[in-house]
């Protein structure tokens, strides 16, 4: 399976560069195609995941070195994977996930005129994001991470004619590009103090034996608080918070679900919102070292939790209450991570990958019955008549309130446990209270979109059901939804936590050296802890179906709460705060003082003053050229002389 | 016995006369004329050069000048002519058309 890796990066290219040179005229089959090259990928990376596991533990990570890239001095950058236990199940998550959407989108996308351009795009997300987490050094996850940074910006503006979608498009892209500076900084200060971007080198191979031994790394020697350590993890979590949405970028966020639902599936919810926490994880001996930064992913991490909670509260567009519920929950990635629970973040990235992915699909599916309404206030009733839709948007529901024993209970219950075992109270607190949140948030957009009266003209419109492309792929997600959180069943309830056993090679030693403390606390905390979480999400949900399970209007009845809607129901009015703080004074400067004073008067000033010097002394001096052959043959003498003289002196 | 500074020496101004001639004059004939002595000026130096130091070649180039000087005088006012067919002047102040 070794020599098959690049198989796993060249088949969805190949299927990008088919799309995109001959998709207009393969009609339906380029959807096909951009499927079959995701699945080849997934088939390929589960064989090499059943090949891991037949391995000892400490010697499943492959090296695979596919081209020298950049050769420079010290510098030693390849396009070279390094396949580990973490990776392979981002991998699995990408290629496994991603050949689900894509049948999706083959229905969802039927009869768009840029049918071939969209799985043109998708193929190519693909591709980069692969590249993002097989990378085995800073530069080349770099480069995975910019390319699917282009492929998010070109898929929300994907229907390019209303100009809402190309704003969104360039609002994410320039939010992102904040962060990617964080990044790009990083990857110099590592560069400046330690010489190497890669991995290995950097931050050693854990447990693994690679390419023979294993590897120890710039981290192995030192010590927690190093400031260069903290600059650049700082630093790289500035990256984190722009790809990954948190607060203070998070912003582009709620406005990318003008692209198709498919997108906001893969890529704004499924994937390319978690590499965030896939480059914290990798780094984790980086992070490990760093506890003022530890703090930091933490406090943001729980901020964002909650904050995009209370806003998801008073979302009606069914497509903005799962895009803040995303954010929330990368939060919550982040919250894991942050108090050094390693293992948990990434579990959570895995589980949200399925519930979040189905939530998104089955959205698409009613937006699609109701013929592109997004508006909940305007849906209402449609459990009979979209019947899959509902049970498995419902089993996804369920697995996101964190209600036992679906996936999202496992993960986001050792979430819980970290941060109160490994941090603190407080963030424990607001966990919970933004995990009461997401259950009441998200039944609430259950109850208006399936239950109640049909509040759309349900006489001359009636909802079908979509078709298998998009039926099955829910199904799938939603049996995931299922069981995908016995992968890691903690010990105290008798399981034997195998994600945490696979991951431990790569994560143990971070998960050690980040720990501050951990209160020796017996199972009976643990357990209370996990029946006060379940209290919790059932209250959200016994809340919501208190409010919303027959209503039929609701902005009106939400507005009672007064300023404190107002102030939610605008976001918090944080789009209008940066436009104040932020883009107008941009606008500003660049007008008065870099157009105007830098551009026209120096930078203008300059280039047009050298043209005036030049002419002006030209125009002295082109009154040499006077055309009479007698006056060159004089100054041709005169020369002659000069030199003549210069010799006989010298 | 003329000694062969004399000879340099009408050599000389013989050339210098000439080169005079060539920048100053502006009648094209009279460069032409002009640079005919400073070709003989030439001639005249690589003859005494030749005479004094025992050594035939000087002569043999002289030859060669000569007759090269036979050919540019040919072509030469052949050019005056055509100019003087073209422009009804052979002043050479008035023919500047390599100023634009």
């Amino acid at each position: 399976m070794t020599q098959l890796i690049p198989v796993i990066v060249f088949a969805p290219l190949a299927g990008f560069l088919i799309n995109a040179f001959f998709g207009s005229r393969l009609g339906k089959l380029s959807g096909w195609i951009a499927t079959l090259a995701v699945f080849i990928s997934f088939v390929i990376s589960a064989g090499l995941f059943v090949e891991m596991l037949q391995k000892p533990s400490d010697d499943r990570a492959i090296h695979y070195v596919l081209a020298n890239w950049l050769d420079v001095g010290k510098v030693h950058v390849g396009i070279s994977f390094l396949i580990d236990q973490l990776s392979i199940i981002f991998m699995l998550i990408i290629t496994g996930v991603g050949a689900l959407i894509h049948l999706y989108s083959i229905g969802y996308m039927k009869g768009d005129r840029g049918f071939a351009r969209f799985f043109t795009y998708m193929n190519l997300f693909i591709v980069m994001m692969l590249q993002l987490v097989m990378a085995d050094n800073f530069l080349w996850t770099f480069v995975g991470w910019e390319g699917v940074g282009l492929c998010s910006y070109l898929l929300i503006g994907f229907w390019y004619e209303e100009k809402k979608n190309t704003d969104a498009a360039k609002k994410a892209f320039i939010v992102n590009r904040i962060g990617d500076f964080g990044f790009l900084v990083a990857m110099g200060a590592m560069l400046a103090a330690y010489g190497s971007l890669n991995y290995l080198d950097l931050l050693g191979s854990g447990g693994n034996i690679i390419d023979g031994s294993k590897h120890l790394g710039v981290v192995a020697g030192m010590h927690g608080g190093d400031w260069t350590i903290g600059f650049i993890t700082l630093m790289l979590f500035l990256g984190c918070t722009g790809k990954s949405a948190q607060i203070p970028l998070y912003v582009w966020l709620p406005d990318a679900m003008a692209g198709p639902t498919p997108v906001s599936a893969l890529i704004h919810a499924a994937t390319m919102v978690t590499s965030g926490i896939f480059l914290v994880a990798r780094s984790n001996m980086f992070f490990a070292l760093a506890p003022v930064t530890m703090g930091v992913v933490a406090a943001v991490g729980a901020t964002t939790a909650v904050f995009a909670a209370i806003i998801g509260i008073f979302q009606n567009d069914i497509k903005k209450v799962l895009a803040y519920s995303t954010i929330s929950q990368l939060g919550y990635m982040f919250l894991a991570l942050g108090v050094g629970a390693f293992t948990a973040g990434v579990f959570h990235v895995m589980t949200h990958a399925f519930f979040k992915a189905c939530l998104f699909l089955g959205s698409g599916a009613v937006i699609e019955a109701m013929h592109h309404e997004q508006d909940m206030q305007k849906m209402g009733g449609l459990k009979k008549y979209l019947p899959i839709t509902f049970w498995t948007f419902m089993i996804a529901t369920l697995a996101i309130s964190g209600i036992p024993p679906f996936a999202g209970f496992f993960s986001k219950d050792e979430i819980l446990w970290s941060a109160f075992g490994r941090g603190s109270v407080l963030l424990w607190l607001m966990g919970a209270i933004a995990a009461m949140m997401t259950a009441f948030y998200m039944f609430r957009a259950v109850f208006l979109t399936f239950f109640g009266k049909e509040r759309f003209d349900a006489e001359h419109h009636k909802p079908h059901e979509v078709r298998w492309h998009m039926t099955l792929p829910l199904i799938v997600l939603a049996a995931l939804s299922i069981v995908g959180g016995f992968l890691n069943i903690p010990h105290v309830l008798g399981g034997n936590a195998t994600l945490e056993h696979w991951l431990a090679p790569v994560l143990e030693q971070g998960e050690q050296a980040a720990q501050v403390s951990f209160s020796e606390a017996g199972a009976g905390l643990e357990i209370g802890l996990m029946v006060t979480s379940v209290a919790i999400a059932i209250c959200g949900i016994l809340l919501a179906m208190r409010f919303y399970k027959k209503k039929t209007t609701l902005a009106r009845d939400e507005a009672v709460l007064g300023t404190p809607y107002r102030i939610a129901v605008h976001n918090f009015y944080v789009d209008e705060a940066y436009d104040k703080l932020i883009v107008q004074p941009t606008y500003t400067f660049s007008d008065r003082i870099l157009y105007r004073i830098v551009d026209v008067k120096i930078i203008d000033g300059f280039v047009n003053g050298l043209a005036w010097l030049t002419g002006g002394a030209s125009n002295i001096i082109r009154r040499i050229q006077t055309g009479v052959v007698q006056n060159y043959a004089v100054m041709i003498v005169v020369g002659l002389l000069a030199i003549v003289s210069y010799l006989m002196i010298f | 016995m003329t000694s062969l500074t004399n000879y340099l020496a009408v050599s000389a101004i013989l050339f210098i006369i000439g080169t005079a001639g060539v920048l100053f004059r502006r009648n094209a004939i009279i460069i032409f004329m002009c640079i005919e002595l400073m070709l003989n000026a030439v001639n005249l130096t690589l003859i005494a050069f030749s005479q004094f130091l025992g050594n035939q070649t000087g002569q043999i180039l002289v030859f060669f000048v000569m007759t090269v000087a036979a050919a540019e005088a040919a072509v030469g006012l052949a050019i005056v002519i055509s100019l003087f067919r073209n422009k009804e002047t052979v002043e050479i102040d008035k023919l500047n058309l390599l100023k634009l």
